[in-house]
């Protein structure tokens, strides 16, 4: 395998994984709405609370996680970019 | 003090500019105090960011086509997170959000869900690898990968009916606030609306709506957070709402089963006189609805935004002006973040305007009392004569019941300020955060239309040999017909008619989503694939709208599809028919199939050069 396709492969796996993370977040947890809005978080019911703040809160923090994990898988097959 | 160029420079500018805003706020109370007219300084708000705005635009101005369509390639990470939040960011979501939330509770409230996560699919899936390929617009990336006008020509025209549906509601949205701060007809201020979009947009192309809308970002985040951190400190609810209001969502629900909940018959309302639009609370705050249709609602809802998102133009255009691929990932990131600023203060702001009116141990609370005595109140007689509020006492005892109350969804952001007791300058603020977005979504939906005209259609089809000046004056001239076209659009006051701003995320995911994600992911996708996937995409999604829509056929839904969900025929119906067309034919040719691999690598010249 060429260092291009080792490239695609390891963020074809990343993409992945992020995509995974999204659905939890986005879709998986509200599949038992009813069910975790007994529980509470911060004082709010759980499942209230994600979809007002929680899930949001998530995507940022995933977004800014996969975007740095993405420069390093970059890096290492010197696919850097230099400019910054 | 300002060494070096304009870039480098950027924190210092808005900094300053941040810093003359609050100082403006500041003047306007003290003027407030001095006795100026609520009107003048309602005035003064709407006039002044104006002002400021056309201002940017007019010293952003450009001759150059990179400058025009990419903002030079040079918008610094945070910077273009900021532009992109104020281009998503409607005056829908600025004036209704928190009204959304406020009556339709969590089932709405898959919305903010899935207007914040289509972002993760835009930088994983498309932003970095549009970035790369070095396009001026959307359509731009789909004819050359794929090769070809008639495929060009397809992505425009999805581009144009997904985007055109989505400004008018903007432009009306500019026409209604424009009308109400200045005191002037509806009609004219939808006009007012769009010689304000045109300053800011005209002269500078990408470049000027760039900055402008990084000046609008924080007039309309200022304009949103002040008055939801100072209600939840004046009715002692917390310092820091977010994470404070737990107590007041679990009172609501306390008040509410105290209360009842009663959903009023449509004969009821309809016999009571209420004015249409206007709403009672019919659903729990926080409550979650039981049972699969229920969660299907949800997610269904919460699938049609995000991959809405990740196809929509307008917002994966602004990638494409950042200096590197991976720069364009993190401004995905911080785009999200300052979108989070506001999303989440949505549902805070519902719960303080919910609690100032429906707790009686609150000064401001209005159910269980006399209905005479709160007719007597001002902001309600104020906003009961421009019909945005209304009682109806269905049972004739005199006493507001939670079923007998109406506003308009509007009403929680534009008149919660008055009704916590807040000075009258907020609510100046407000108006002019009001917009504040409704001019930068509009300005970056209308740059997003005439783009793909002028570049694809008009350079790329019909006049090749165009020089600089003359592509720059067509590119020019569309933006100010498709600006009128809006404009005369939103005048004529049949938005309703032209339904909900979902739509444009349905029309965007049927026809756009596959065939961007699946010309970076898939190298076997043929341009026959996606010229079918496209057309059929649209036309599947497109006839169930019409199928389905009360106004148009009005048949009941299929599985709960409604006419908010229709991408969840037309996006798969695109995927099958795009790949089994690309199965049939040829597969791309191996220059097609090394740009392909070129796009996937982040490092090296862009595809497309900087002026093409």
């Amino acid at each position: 395998m060429s260092n291009k396709e080792k490239h695609w492969q390891k963020t074809k796996g990343h993409m992945i994984m992020t995509l995974c993370l999204w659905a939890f977040f986005s879709m998986v947890i509200f599949l038992f709405g009813y069910e975790i809005n007994g529980m509470s978080f911060l004082g709010y019911p759980l499942a209230y609370y994600m979809t007002a703040q929680g899930s949001l809160l998530a995507f940022v923090i995933i977004i800014f996680w996969f975007a740095n994990k993405q420069e390093k898988i970059d890096e290492e097959f010197g696919f850097g970019e230099k400019e910054d | 003090m300002f060494k070096g160029g304009f870039i480098q420079n950027l924190p210092k500018i808005y900094g300053l500019y941040t810093g003359g805003f609050l100082v403006f706020i500041l003047m306007m109370a003290i003027a407030e105090q001095a006795g100026v007219t609520a009107k003048t300084i309602g005035i003064l708000f709407v006039a002044f960011t104006v002002a400021i705005y056309a201002l940017i635009g007019y010293l952003s101005r450009t001759i150059q086509v990179d400058a025009y369509y990419l903002a030079g390639r040079q918008v610094p990470t945070v910077f273009n997170g900021m532009a992109t939040a104020a281009d998503w960011m409607s005056g829908a979501s600025f004036v209704a959000l928190a009204g959304g939330v406020y009556f339709g509770g969590y089932s709405y409230m898959a919305f903010l869900v899935g207007w914040t996560g289509g972002y993760v699919l835009v930088s994983t899936l498309l932003a970095p690898y549009l970035r790369k390929f070095g396009c001026y617009t959307v359509p731009d990336f789909i004819g050359t990968r794929y090769g070809g006008n008639g495929v060009r020509f397809c992505a425009v025209l999805v581009l144009v009916l997904a985007s055109f549906t989505y400004v008018t509601a903007q432009i009306n949205a500019t026409g209604t606030i424009a009308a109400r701060a200045l005191g002037i007809p509806f009609e004219a201020g939808v006009w007012v609306g769009l010689v304000s979009i045109l300053l800011c947009s005209m002269l500078g192309g990408m470049r000027a709506v760039t900055w402008t809308q990084v000046a609008q970002y924080i007039v309309l985040i200022v304009a949103y957070l002040i008055p939801v951190f100072w209600i939840s400190n004046k009715i002692g609810a917390g310092v820091f709402p977010h994470l404070m209001l737990g107590d007041e969502v679990a009172r609501i629900t306390q008040l509410e089963s105290q209360f009842g909940l009663v959903k009023n018959s449509a004969a009821d309302v309809k016999a009571a006189g209420v004015p249409g639009g206007l709403k009672s609370i019919a659903v729990a705050h926080a409550g979650v609805g039981a049972g699969g249709m229920a969660v299907w609602k949800y997610i269904s809802l919460a699938i049609c935004m995000m991959v809405g998102t990740a196809s929509l133009p307008h917002i994966l255009m602004r990638y494409f002006t950042t200096p590197s691929v991976k720069s364009a990932r993190k401004s995905v990131a911080w785009s999200l973040f300052f979108i989070f600023l506001l999303y989440s203060s949505a549902p805070m702001l519902a719960t303080l305007s919910k609690i100032s009116l429906m707790d009686p141990n609150l000064p401001t609370g209005i159910i269980g009392k006399s209905i005479a005595d709160v007719q007597s109140i001002e902001w309600v007689k104020q906003w009961s004569s421009q019909k945005q509020v209304f009682i109806a006492d269905f049972n004739g005892d005199g006493v507001l019941q939670l079923n007998e109350w109406f506003m308009r969804t509007g009403v929680v952001v534009l008149a919660t300020p008055e009704v916590a007791g807040l000075p009258y300058v907020i609510s100046g603020l407000v108006a002019a955060g009001g917009m504040a977005a409704a001019m930068s979504t509009a300005d970056g939906l209308v740059l997003a239309i005439s783009n793909a005209l002028s570049h694809d259609v008009y350079y790329n089809m019909i006049d090749p040999k165009a020089d600089v000046r003359k592509r720059l004056i067509v590119a020019r001239v569309l933006l100010v017909v498709v600006g009128a076209a809006g404009a005369y659009i939103a005048s004529m006051r049949i938005t309703s008619i032209l339904g909900a701003v979902a739509w444009a995320f349905d029309f965007a995911m049927s026809g756009l989503f596959f065939p961007l994600v699946l010309g970076v992911w898939w190298k076997r996708a043929t341009r026959e694939g996606a010229i079918a996937g496209m057309l059929s995409g649209l036309a599947a999604g497109t006839a169930y709208l019409i199928y389905v829509y009360p106004k148009f056929m009005g048949n009941p839904a299929w599985l709960g599809i409604d006419h908010l969900r229709f991408g969840l025929i037309g996006a798969p119906v695109c995927l099958v028919v795009m790949v089994v067309v690309s199965l049939m034919t040829k597969a791309p040719d191996a220059a097609t199939q090394r740009m392909v691999d070129e796009v996937r690598v982040p490092s090296g010249k862009a595809i497309l050069g900087r002026a093409h």
